[in-house]
């Protein structure tokens, strides 16, 4: 195989800026032509649906009621949304930290999230792992990773994983356009490339790595090319249109399955918070830019537009998503702020494995120290 | 009963393991082709195929990381670092990814993998190669690390923990690798955290991991023969977990303690060694706790003085006539 630009290469970072609409390539991919009117306002609630845990969870954090680091999706809700749709079950999903968008697609329940953002006990995680940390292997979920880019690795691994066990299936890698000048990243490109392992690395390039902007951080336009040093194909997605994002992730993905190589794809997007809670957005970029995409390019909007251009939904049917949601979030406040914390005696578990399976243990000795 | 070098020993325990389960795979550089940069690893490509004796690039954050992301998997890797001193560009991957992944996801996960390699100063290899990072390592919950001084122990060591379902890290040393010792020709394997007392006395206790086990028999022969002076070796094996009662029994028999350790002395193990036993045995000291450590100072290359920058019998000797 010799490094090339997939079929459905989109416009560059620059135009794709300005294009609204979607491309007829993608509207005509197989996978978007089967989707069924049903399936169609389901892509939709899934976007709403994440919007409005974000919106809650902004209001929470506000409130004091979730701690630390907090990095909401609103604006990139197409990209999880859309690659998600077009998984089959073999496949495998690792992510950053910024990881709320993608745990729902994935299966996660909004209770459970919301109540790990808060420390609860009925958390995902039990309340150990928090906002960036947001798990559910049972769904080939791996994970919320609070370290840029120190996922990259991993990924190559849950794919080297497949292939070792001679299983189908691909996993995507999600990472920031700051993670592309990680080591790490290189490292596990050029291992994957080397050993053929069905991965795909889904740059969310939403043009801030926190409050430094791509054209400061990264040398070299666009990011997906990188791949060529390491002879990996790559693509360019226009993120906002999730028609788009589904048909070329669903042909990075049969690309991967086929040959067990793997491939980049470089997804523009933005997102309309700062990048975590504690940044107050004021330094690196303009009121009127957040609020030029919002208005003209945001994902959601977008794609309610094509469907009722297209007699899928209509007006009252948006309205109607959008208060279920709503309700569902402020579901999984009332849930959050019911539930216990963990007791106290929960700190020293989930360490080691062997100690919370006492009728495993073989080691003897002492494992926690004063 | 048969006699094996550590090295041979290492690489019984891994054949046996990738024997037995055939989720057991070893990773690293020059492992493969090349039969280990130590040879620890000699033969394994050819008994177990490429597939799962794997030869990596320079890369030890990548090929680290996708160990681990194997691991989650369910896999069982082990990954070997050509010596720990190179581990440390993998850093995040050991100490956030490995050591936290369970943890972060409310049990949810395990990482059962092992990180082996050699980790010791005293072959003239300079700074940047002869790190000791047991200390480091062990300040992780989440981490399980050991460090074998003998054959025997290597093996039965690395057989448990290549089964234990959390990351194991193994710290070898390249000094001992030619050394050898008896061992059964059934199986066996050892608990992790159990301490073994490699020579019993009654004056005066020495706690030791690693190479300064044998350092510290050798000067304990001298002290019985020269001084009179009974000493009692206890060997660690495991540093974490840490079996604080033989250490303990030790001290409330000898009331007499050094520790001897070839970590530099600042937070190093024997810190928290110091710390228990004062914590847990203070009545029963005659004299205050004595420590002999590397000089504190990164490693020389100067052969000399390398030599002196290391416990040496010598130094344990004075060090323990030093104590009245």
């Amino acid at each position: 195989m010799r490094s090339q630009q997939m079929p459905l290469q989109a416009p560059d970072l620059k135009s794709a800026y300005n294009v609204t609409l979607s491309t007829e390539a993608a509207v005509n991919a197989p996978i978007n032509q089967a989707l069924k009117p049903e399936a169609k306002i389901d892509l939709l609630r899934q976007m709403i649906r994440i919007r409005a845990f974000e919106e809650k969870t902004v209001r929470a954090y506000q409130q004091g009621h979730i701690g630390g680091f907090c990095h909401t999706y609103i604006g990139q809700e197409s990209v999880a949304v859309g690659t998600v749709s077009v998984l089959e079950e073999h496949d495998h999903v690792i992510t950053t930290y910024r990881d709320h968008g993608h745990a729902f697609p994935m299966g996660m329940g909004m209770n459970e999230c919301m109540a790990e953002l808060f420390g609860k006990y009925t958390g995902c995680s039990k309340g150990k792992g928090g906002s960036m940390h947001f798990f559910a292997p049972d769904k080939r979920f791996w994970g919320g990773h609070g370290i840029v880019g120190g996922q990259t690795p991993l990924g190559a691994g849950i794919a080297f994983a497949v292939k070792y066990q001679g299983l189908k299936g691909s996993c995507l890698c999600f990472m920031g356009d700051g993670a592309v000048n990680q080591g790490a990243y290189h490292e596990a490109l050029n291992l994957a490339a080397l050993w053929e392992l069905p991965v795909i690395y889904v740059i969310e390039n939403n043009r801030y790595s926190m409050g430094t902007c791509q054209a400061s951080s990264s040398a070299g336009n666009p990011l997906a090319k990188r791949a060529e040093g390491y002879g990996m194909n790559w693509a360019m997605v226009r993120g906002n249109h999730i028609l788009e994002v589904r048909a070329q992730i669903r042909a990075a993905l049969e690309y991967t399955w086929e040959t067990h190589r793997p491939m980049i794809l470089e997804i523009d997007t933005y997102r309309y918070r700062g990048h975590s809670m504690s940044d107050p957005d004021q330094t690196y970029r303009t009121k009127d830019e957040i609020a030029a995409y919002r208005t003209a390019h945001d994902p959601i909007l977008l794609f309610q537009n094509i469907l009722k251009g297209d007699k899928v939904i209509t007006a009252e049917g948006v309205e109607k998503i959008e208060e279920a949601a709503e309700a569902e979030a402020s579901t999984a406040l009332d849930f959050a702020l019911q539930s216990p914390f963990p007791p106290e005696s929960e700190i020293k578990r989930d360490v080691y494995w062997e100690e919370d399976h006492p009728e495993t243990k073989t080691s003897q000795g002492t494992l926690f120290f004063n | 009963m048969r006699l094996i070098t550590y090295r041979d020993a290492l690489r019984e325990a891994m054949a046996e393991e990738m024997t037995r389960d055939n989720r057991v795979m070893l990773m690293g550089e020059e492992v493969g082709l090349f039969d280990g940069a130590y040879k620890v690893s000699q033969g394994l490509l050819k008994q177990f195929g490429p597939k799962r004796i794997i030869d990596t690039p320079i890369s030890e954050a990548g090929f680290s990381g996708i160990a681990i992301g194997a691991a989650m998997m369910g896999l069982r890797p082990i990954v070997e670092f050509m010596t720990w001193s190179f581990a440390y560009v993998a850093f995040d991957q050991v100490v956030n990814n490995a050591a936290n992944m369970r943890y972060m996801s409310g049990g949810l996960i395990n990482v059962p993998i092992v990180f082996r390699g050699p980790a010791n100063g005293g072959v003239n290899v300079g700074a940047t190669h002869s790190h000791t990072p047991e200390n480091l390592l062990a300040n992780m919950p989440g981490l399980k690390v050991v460090c074998p001084a003998t054959a025997y122990d290597a093996k039965g060591l690395m057989k448990t923990a290549i089964r234990d379902n959390d990351p194991v890290c193994i710290l070898e040393n390249t000094i001992l690798y030619n050394d050898k010792s008896e061992i059964p020709d059934e199986e066996y394997l050892i608990p992790l955290g159990l301490a073994d007392v490699k020579r019993e006395g009654k004056d005066l206790t020495i706690v030791a991991h690693g190479r300064a086990v044998i350092t510290s028999l050798k000067a304990a022969e001298i002290l019985e023969k020269e001084y009179k002076i009974s000493v009692e070796v206890i060997d660690l094996r495991s540093i974490r977990p840490l079996d604080e009662e033989t250490i303990l029994k030790s001290v409330r028999k000898t009331h007499r303690v050094l520790l001897v350790e070839e970590n530099k002395p600042f937070c190093g193990v024997d810190a928290q060694l110091a710390f228990l036993i004062q914590e847990k045995a203070f009545d029963d000291l005659d004299a205050p706790i004595a420590r002999v450590s590397a000089i504190d100072a990164p490693q020389i290359y100067s052969m000399p003085l390398e030599k002196l920058q290391l416990p040496s019998p010598e130094r344990v000797v004075k060090a323990v006539l030093a104590m009245g």
